[in-house]
């Protein structure tokens, strides 16, 4: 489904504080499963995946999404794919505070245009299967960290994308909040989307739901598993 | 229908995102609302004053003519009404009494006029509203000024003018012709100066001409040049204001700047947010343009609404001695309110125009941060 | 006159826009150098970030002038009283050699801008930037014409004096008047410009409904909708305003504004001229079809566009039947039809 092929990226190029974040990289992403992307911090898996994502472009080298060539598309074409083909659930959740939790789970749909009940109740179908119904109208900043990883995936899920991809999603919580993102993970897993995840949490690494770890060092692929 | 649902929603959030800011959007829309006070309450006064001006010449004849003494203003014989007379396109011309009178008691000056349509009985007057407010004096006092050779001449008022056209009827004494001529001691065979009517208002210029060829020594003013001078003047003054105010909206306009660019982290990060989540550089723009224009609309409704309060109920305390003032009469008076879309589509050129010129650049800087910056 | 609280709006309207735009003119011609879509690089990027910038400009530049354009025609009715001899709009704009090139300029930077914006709009469909070059070049001439306009604007109000005496409609536009184009449209006769209008008209509802049925001839229907315009304007200015008026020599294409007429003028000006600023564009539009990343999203704003314009021109031929048969005043007796079967029956031959 996803491929990259000779992919690179450098931040700040031409200056002295040149970094290439990724050099190299050859991948080929498969519809379904979960795969983890593994390394220390600086490996450049986070940049792989906003690459993956759509967030950003390569400096060089080509990404294909189903075939089609996506690393040279301009950024609103970016974003359409993005919305339609990506969720994203942040490492610290990047919620907006201020916001009432069903709010912040229907911002991405905003752009689309979708009727607003219709939105709504989607919203509230998401929340509900993830047992956050009744923190529906929740302001944010009043939520604890496993609260507002839920509210993170609802969003993450309100325009129904193929991919879910979440970037250290257990960096920040116990281990049986953990287990609880692990839960809804195989429930997400099982309903066909496809998963990216970064970590460096064994815990993750290792669980069963996971197909296949890819290992990264440098900004290369150390173990593609 | 997509469209517009899509603007729907794009506009709540506009608003929940201005109202989560409240203090830093309330100064802002404080000093855009005082800036668009100011400037409408120039430009409200100033039509007020140009409508009062209009009324107050609609009623004045089309035809003036006075007599000119070595460049100077003098009276003028009653046989020049039989040379007028017989201009050919003259309807009608009819000699006109009136002057000043100064009134120590309150240091105001008063028009004297002896109305040419109705007769007042000899020693009685019928006084403007802000004479009568400003001698507090009603129907039945008896008012007593020194003649032109020292003699008291007393009269008895008997009614007061409403104050519905007040520039006009402000400062107005109307008194009988024989009194009017002993205060101030004209001969009976003199007038102040002569109305002309004219049959053909298309050919005012052609007897003008006329007129003025028959007696050279007079000097003579039509109404259309007596308006269009009015109309000039109060453009320009109010356009002088308005040039001053100028530096007002320029600070105006940087303030805004200002204040569009200095984001704070916090709202970068929201930006970074809404774009990695699947919002277009062009939907955060036209959010962003939206709370702009909310800020506008209320901040033009607010600021224009205090302005009209000011000029109208208030009398215009903070412009008065810029735009009006010749009389120390006429201050006391509210102006008839009036509205002229011309001068809000100008208005708004001058405040919303400006301020989303001045915040366009902040926007669209915000707008295009890196949707990855969320992930770094 | 440069006192006047109006002309200041007008004027600082147009010079900031002139000035915004007049930045931009840098960075199109960086752009037109340097674009290279198939680079990743962070300077590509900036380039392409720096075109939100400009887009948005363009739309609020449309929008002031739009606004000012009927702020300077309002303006200048209005301003009539300050100008000996000056009834109307027509008096004051006489009142100064620039005042009638100012507001043909700025009547066509409306047009400008508006095919500006359909090329932007269209082009944002692509996902490979197809127009980018285009687009900017355009912007390279909308800016010099933009400035042109601004200073016709400027050279009109500084020139005002309003002691100067000016002619106005009733002997401009009849007889001995003085403008060229004016009299020259004034003196059109009342037959000629009715059939003009009515074959223009059916022209473009033609060539507009082939082009939605079939999909064709997008190209054609903008080039009859931009012709349509003046000819309409010819119509209005020779014939139309005369049965509002029910006066033979009165010609005066803004008193249709006023009050006294019931403000019909808008109802005549506003589809007329969206009508041919979405023909104009549905004319670009289509052009843009061919690009290969456009060839569906081109088409679908070219009808999208053509449908919008048709609807315009219809409600403005509507409104000018309703003016005709509701006036009072009778141009064609029979012997007044003669000319007209000549001009047709020769036009056959």
């Amino acid at each position: 489904m996803i491929h990259l092929s000779d992919v690179r990226k450098v931040f700040n190029q031409g200056r002295p504080n040149e970094v290439w974040a990724l050099n190299g990289i050859n991948l080929t992403l498969r519809q379904g499963g979960a795969t983890v992307f593994r390394g220390p911090s600086g490996s450049g898996k986070t940049t792989l995946l906003t690459l993956v994502g759509c967030l950003a472009r390569p400096s060089s080298g080509r990404v294909r999404l189903k075939d089609r060539d996506i690393s040279g598309l301009p950024e609103r074409f970016l974003t359409e794919i993005r919305r339609s083909t990506f969720g994203f659930v942040f490492q610290n959740f990047n919620l907006l505070s201020g916001l009432s939790a069903i709010q912040n789970v229907m911002i991405p749909a905003y752009p689309r245009g979708l009727p607003h009940k219709a939105l709504r109740r989607r919203a509230m179908a998401l929340l509900d299967m993830l047992d956050m119904g009744d923190k529906a109208e929740a302001e944010t900043r009043w939520l604890s960290g496993g609260e507002a990883q839920r509210i993170a995936i609802a969003r993450a899920l309100i325009n129904d994308p193929e991919v879910v991809i979440a970037d250290e999603p257990t960096a920040n919580l116990d281990s049986g909040l953990s287990a609880q993102f692990l839960a809804i993970a195989g429930r997400l897993k099982r309903d066909g989307k496809t998963l990216l995840v970064t970590s460096h949490d064994p815990f993750v690494c290792e669980a069963a739901l996971v197909d296949r770890v890819v290992t990264l060092h440098d900004g290369r692929i150390v173990e593609a598993g | 229908m997509a469209g517009l649902e899509r603007q729907r929603q794009l506009l709540d959030f506009a608003l929940s995102s201005l109202a989560r800011r409240p203090m830093k959007n309330l100064a802002s829309l404080t000093v855009y609302t005082a800036v668009v006070f100011l400037l409408s309450s120039v430009m409200l006064m100033s039509h007020a004053i140009r409508r009062e001006a209009a009324a107050l010449l609609a009623g004045a004849p089309e035809l003036v003519v006075q007599r000119l003494v070595a460049g100077r203003h003098d009276l003028i014989p009653t046989d020049r009404l039989a040379t007028i007379r017989a201009v050919r396109g003259v309807a009608a011309a009819g000699g006109r009494l009136w002057g000043y009178l100064f009134d120590p008691a309150v240091a105001a000056n008063y028009t004297f006029l002896v109305p040419p349509d109705r007769s007042i009985a000899a020693g009685t007057a019928i006084i403007g509203s802000s004479v009568a407010a400003v001698r507090g004096v009603g129907p039945g006092d008896v008012m007593s000024f020194r003649g032109y050779d020292g003699r008291p001449v007393a009269f008895t008022v008997t009614s007061t003018i409403a104050a519905e056209s007040a520039l006009v009827a402000a400062d107005l004494f109307l008194v009988s012709e024989g009194d009017f001529r002993r205060l101030f001691g004209i001969p009976a065979d003199r007038f102040t100066d002569i109305v002309v009517t004219i049959r053909n208002p298309r050919e005012v210029r052609t007897v003008a001409e006329k007129i003025d060829a028959a007696l050279p020594d007079a000097r003579i003013i039509l109404r259309d040049e007596m308006r269009r001078t009015y109309e000039s003047v109060f453009d320009w003054r109010e356009g002088m204001v308005l040039v001053l105010l100028v530096g007002a909206i320029l600070a105006f306009a940087i303030f805004s700047w200002e204040k569009a660019s200095g984001l704070s982290a916090d709202e970068r990060r929201e930006i970074g947010i809404l774009k990695a989540v699947g919002w277009e550089t062009a939907d955060v723009i036209g959010v962003k343009m939206l709370e702009g224009l909310v800020m506008s609309l209320t901040a033009f409704l607010a600021g224009y609404g205090l302005a009209f309060l000011h000029v109208f109920h208030f009398g215009a305390r903070l412009f008065e001695p810029v735009l009006k003032g010749w009389s120390v009469l006429y201050p006391e008076f509210p102006l008839a309110p009036s509205v002229d879309e011309i001068q809000m589509a100008s208005l708004f050129f001058f405040t919303v125009f400006p301020y989303t010129l001045a915040t366009i650049v902040p926007i669209w800087r915000a707008a295009v941060v890196d949707p990855d910056m969320v992930m770094r | 006159m440069l006192f006047h609280p109006v002309i200041i709006a007008l004027l600082l309207s147009s010079l900031t826009s002139t000035a915004m735009v007049g930045a931009s003119v840098p960075f199109a011609v960086r752009l037109l150098r340097r674009w290279d879509l198939a680079s990743g690089s962070e300077a590509q990027l900036l380039l392409e970030r720096r075109t939100y910038l400009v887009s948005t400009l363009v739309q609020l530049v449309l929008l002031a002038q739009l606004a000012s354009l009927v702020l300077f025609v309002f303006n200048a009715d209005r301003m009539a009283s300050l100008f000996t001899g000056a009834m109307c709009a027509v008096g004051t704009l006489e009142a100064d050699r620039f005042g009638f090139p100012a507001l043909y300029a700025n009547i066509a930077l409306f047009f400008l801008a508006a095919a500006w914006l359909t090329l932007d709009h269209v082009d944002n469909r692509g996902w490979d930037y197809p127009l980018i070059r285009v687009k900017y070049a355009a912007l390279l001439t909308l800016a010099p014409v933009l400035a042109l306009a601004s200073l016709a604007e400027l050279a009109y109000f500084l020139g005002l004096r309003a002691d100067v005496i000016t002619s106005c409609c009733s002997t401009l536009f009849s007889g001995g008047g003085i403008t060229v184009a004016g009299n020259s449209l004034a003196a059109l006769p009342h037959g000629l410009a009715l059939v003009l209008l009515c074959l223009t008209l059916l022209a473009v509802f033609a060539l507009g409904l082939r082009f939605l049925v079939g999909g064709r001839g997008g190209t054609a229907y903008g080039a009859a909708s931009a012709a349509a315009f003046p000819v309409a304007l010819a119509a209005v200015v020779s014939t139309l305003s005369v049965y509002v008026y029910e006066l033979p020599n009165h010609h005066c294409p803004f008193c249709l504004l006023k009050a006294e007429y019931g403000h019909v003028g808008y109802a005549l000006y506003i589809p007329l001229f969206a009508a041919t600023a979405c023909g104009i564009g549905a004319g670009i539009a289509q052009r843009c079809a061919d690009r290969a990343s456009l060839a569906e999203a081109a088409q679908r704003t070219a009808r999208c566009l053509a449908g919008w314009s048709l609807a315009g021109f219809a409600a403005f031929a509507i409104v000018a039947v309703c003016l005709v048969a509701r006036s009072h005043l009778i141009l064609f007796g029979p012997s007044a039809w003669r000319p007209l079967a000549e001009f047709v029956v020769g036009g056959g031959r």
